[in-house]
Parts: C-alpha cells; structure tokens; sequence
C-alpha cells in the first residue's frame, strides 16, 4: 500500500463534513434514550407490581434483540399501516433521521435504565434515612442525596454505554441517513481504497470516542470532591468537601 | 393468506427458511468466537509480554477494533478481502472480481472485534490466576511451555467464562450486520422475507422474536456452565 497524504487528506475532509450528521443522531438519541430510562427506571424500582413487570419487559426486549432490527422494524415496519401514515407521527417515521434517532433511543434507554437502577441500588439505606430523619421532603432527598450518589456510582458503567451509542450511529446508514460509515462506504465503492478510508474513519470515531471518555471523567472528578486530597486551606478558598448536586 | 401461513411451515411459509437462517446466524456467530479465540489469545500475550512494541501493538488493536463501529469494520473485511481476493486471481490470470465468501468475511469480521474483546477477557483471567502457583509451578522446574499449558490455560479457560458470555452476546448482534455481505443469516433472511411478501412488520417482528430466543438460549446455557464450573472451584484441592 503506498502512502498517498493527499487523498487520505481529502478523505478526512469529506468524511468531517458527516461528523455533524453523526454528533446529532448521538446527542438527540442519547438525551431522548436518557429521558425514557429514567421513566422506565421509575416504574422498575417504585411502579406498582404491573408498571414494574412492564419495567422488565421493556429491559429484555430491547436488551436481547439486535439493533438493526429494531431499526428496521420502525423505518420499513411501522410505515406499512395506513393507520401510522395517516396519524400526526408520520412526520417523524417518514424521516430516516428521526426513525434512527427513535430506535437508537429505545435501545438505549432499555440498557441506561440498567445502569440507572444500578447506580440507585449503590445508595446507601443509612444516608436516605438520615435525610428523612433531617426532615428532607421527598424531592430534596432525591435532589441533594439520592441523585449526587447514584449518578456517581452509574458513571462508569455509563460512559461505557455512550461510547457504545457513538459506534451504534453507524446503523443509521443502513436506513439512508449519511453519517460518517455511510459516506466512507460511500468513498470506498468509489475509490477501492479500503484501508485508507477505514483508518481515517476509525481516526475520527476515535476522537470523538476520546472527547467523550475524557468529559466522562471530567464528571467523574466534579462529582466526587470527597474522594479527593484536601486543598491546603491557605491556598484556597476553603470551599472544601462541598457537594455539588 | 393469512399472516400465520406466511410464518409456517407450509407451501408459502417462510417458517423452515427462517429456521435454517437461525441456524446459520449461530454458525457465523462461533465461527467468529473461534477466529476471535485465535486473536485475541495471540494480542492478550502482546498485552502482557514484557516488550515494549509488543504491548503497544497490542494497545493498538484493542483501541481500534473496539473503538470503531462494527460495520465499518465489516465493510474493511469484505471490500478490503475481495480487493486482496481478485489481485491473487488477476496474478493466475483469471481476469474480472472475485469476492470472499461472504461467510467467511462475516466470521473473520466479526472475530476482529470479538478477539478484542476476547484479549480483554484473557488479560483480566491471567490476572485472577494466583501468583504463587505459577511461583510453585517454577520452583518445581516446570518449563514456560508446560507452565502454560498445566497452570495458566485450565484457570484462564475457567476464570473467562463469564467475560466469553459477554463477548458471545455482543457477537450474536454483530453478527446481524453481516447481512450487508449478503449472507442469509437471520436478518438478511427476515429482510428477504420481509420484502417479497410486504410484510415489513411481522418478518420484523419474527425475526426480533427469533433473536430473543438466541440470546435467553445461550443466556441459559452461559449461566449453566458458570455453575459447573464454580463447582470444581469450590471442590479443588489447595484453594483456600
């Protein structure tokens, strides 16, 4: 294989100009997929015994189907009744992208509601009845104690689950949207130059996937201020141990 | 025609195809587990050798099969292996595109990424087994290649089991994406079905269903097997 700078420069530019379509389909589906965990979350944990066994079924659907038949499922299945096309959301499953976005969601949030549990099930009993005990309603026990403790302990396993979702974007060239795999498919049958295409769209997924782990860990750090060596209090301000919620 | 001839087993159904097309998605899934077996063995002794190179090339590997998405990866394999492919029939003269068997650029595919993920698993197993014995195994003049094979593989073997259900899990989905080669594994044949007869939504549906089957059969079977295997822990000698 010889060295060619010049088209492996120009494959970057042209496969940067997706990175926007793949950032968008990440962000949208990893904050709507957040927002749908925590309802399913919910109804696992304190739902009544039918919201809860919906709960499961939900985690082991979505858990134990693959991805791309979800996708599939929504973008050629759902548009096949006239009763879909004919209601108020054939706007959003005529569109690839939001169909993309839709599944991608719904898988998501099938693991995030795992994780989420996991991370509630890491909050210590002694610390929520110590706040009930100081009189804490129920929404500043969740605000100032539950929630700080169990994002804490979820990050981890959470950041693994986001990075997982940048790569799951790449399914969505698979239903017409062209995001980053999509358009190096793209120059792949145009030029035959696999290798080259292949390790400057692993170069970018890479970086994205860097940016992502370090701001995870940048949470990480805020979050846990207990964990950390004190600041000489000569030198600081002396806003030590605080907790931000 | 009803929607439950279209999934049976009769002159128009599609139940036997789909049947053959489950069996075929398990058998691209092991063939990936073994060709992943192979290279994940091989980077995990990278990883943990005391050469510099040897550990950065191992780095290297696990960064970017687990970091760039599966189908890209897939797309390397089948493009990239055909290219490789019609250069060696265009050097026997035979003129015009050859392509690789798309069940074997599935398998060796989808084992890249599992051998990523397998090198992990070993990596992580080799750390569990206890020091001393491989210290006992030495002082008793066992030479490396039978320290291998005696101490290191049985406890790696057992201690990565629970890691190898993991990594078969996420095989079984990858392995989905391996209908862009054209294989007639279970999502390609869904696919088909799906869109000769109309029927997006049931062959979807089906072929979901049939997944889910795959993955609670070998979450089963996993779960089975950590147990038997947890039994000789307990029984064996010298442990504890």
């Amino acid at each position: 294989m010889d060295f060619d700078v010049a088209f492996l420069l120009s494959t970057f530019v042209k496969l940067v100009a997706a990175v926007p379509m793949t950032l968008g389909l990440f962000a949208a589906s990893v904050s709507l997929g957040a927002l749908l965990a925590l309802g399913i979350t919910y109804c696992r944990v304190s739902g009544g015994p039918l919201l809860s066994v919906f709960a499961r079924a939900y985690i082991f659907v979505f858990r134990g189907s693959p991805l791309l038949i979800q996708m599939f499922l929504i973008y050629y299945g759902l548009g096949q009744f006239p009763a879909v096309r004919h209601s108020l959301f054939w706007p959003v499953l005529r569109d690839p992208f939001s169909c993309a976005v839709v599944a991608l969601a719904l898988c998501t949030a099938g693991y995030q509601a795992e994780i989420m549990r996991g991370g509630l099930q890491a909050v210590p009993a002694r610390e929520i009845e110590a706040g009930r005990a100081a009189g804490m309603s129920r929404l500043l026990l969740f605000r100032r104690i539950i929630a700080p403790i169990a994002i804490r302990q979820a990050l981890p396993a959470y950041s693994t689950e986001v990075i997982l979702m940048v790569k799951s974007t790449a399914l969505a060239s698979l239903v017409t949207v062209w995001e980053v795999t999509g358009t190096a498919q793209r120059l792949i049958s145009q030029t035959y130059r696999t290798m080259e295409v292949f390790l400057v769209a692993t170069l970018i997924y890479l970086l994205i996937n860097f940016i992502i782990v370090r701001l995870m860990a940048l949470a990480e750090y805020r979050l846990s201020p207990h964990l950390r060596e004190r600041p000489d209090p000569a030198s600081s301000g002396g806003r030590q141990g605080e907790i931000h919620g | 025609m009803s929607w439950i001839d279209l999934i049976g087993f009769g002159e128009h159904g599609r139940g036997s195809i789909l049947l053959w097309a489950m069996g075929m998605t398990l058998a691209v899934t092991a063939a990936s587990l073994c060709v992943g077996a192979v290279f994940g063995a091989i980077i995990a002794t990278a990883k943990l050798s005391a050469s510099r190179p040897a550990r950065w090339l191992g780095d290297a590997y696990t960064t970017v099969f687990r970091g760039a998405p599966e189908l890209l990866v897939i797309y390397l394999v089948y493009f990239g292996g055909s290219q490789a492919v019609t250069a060696v029939g265009k050097w026997l003269n035979y003129e015009g595109f050859l392509g690789l068997p798309s069940f074997l650029a599935g398998a060796i595919a989808v084992g890249l990424i599992s051998g990523a993920y397998q090198a992990e698993v070993y990596r992580g197993a080799y750390y569990a087994v206890a020091r001393g014995e491989i210290d006992a195994a030495r002082a008793i003049g066992m030479g490396t290649l039978l320290r291998f094979r005696r101490i290191l593989v049985p406890q790696i073997l057992r201690f990565s089991l629970p890691g190898l259900g993991n990594v078969w899990q996420l095989s079984l989905k990858d392995s989905t994406l391996v209908s862009v080669t054209g294989l007639a594994e279970l999502m390609r044949t869904s696919q088909i079905a799906a869109g000769s007869t109309k029927q997006y939504f049931l062959f979807f549906i089906v072929g979901g269903a049939l997944y889910l089957v795959l993955t609670t059969l070998s979450d089963r079977i996993f779960s089975f097997a950590e147990r038997r295997v947890a039994r000789s822990f307990r029984h064996s000698l010298g442990r504890r």
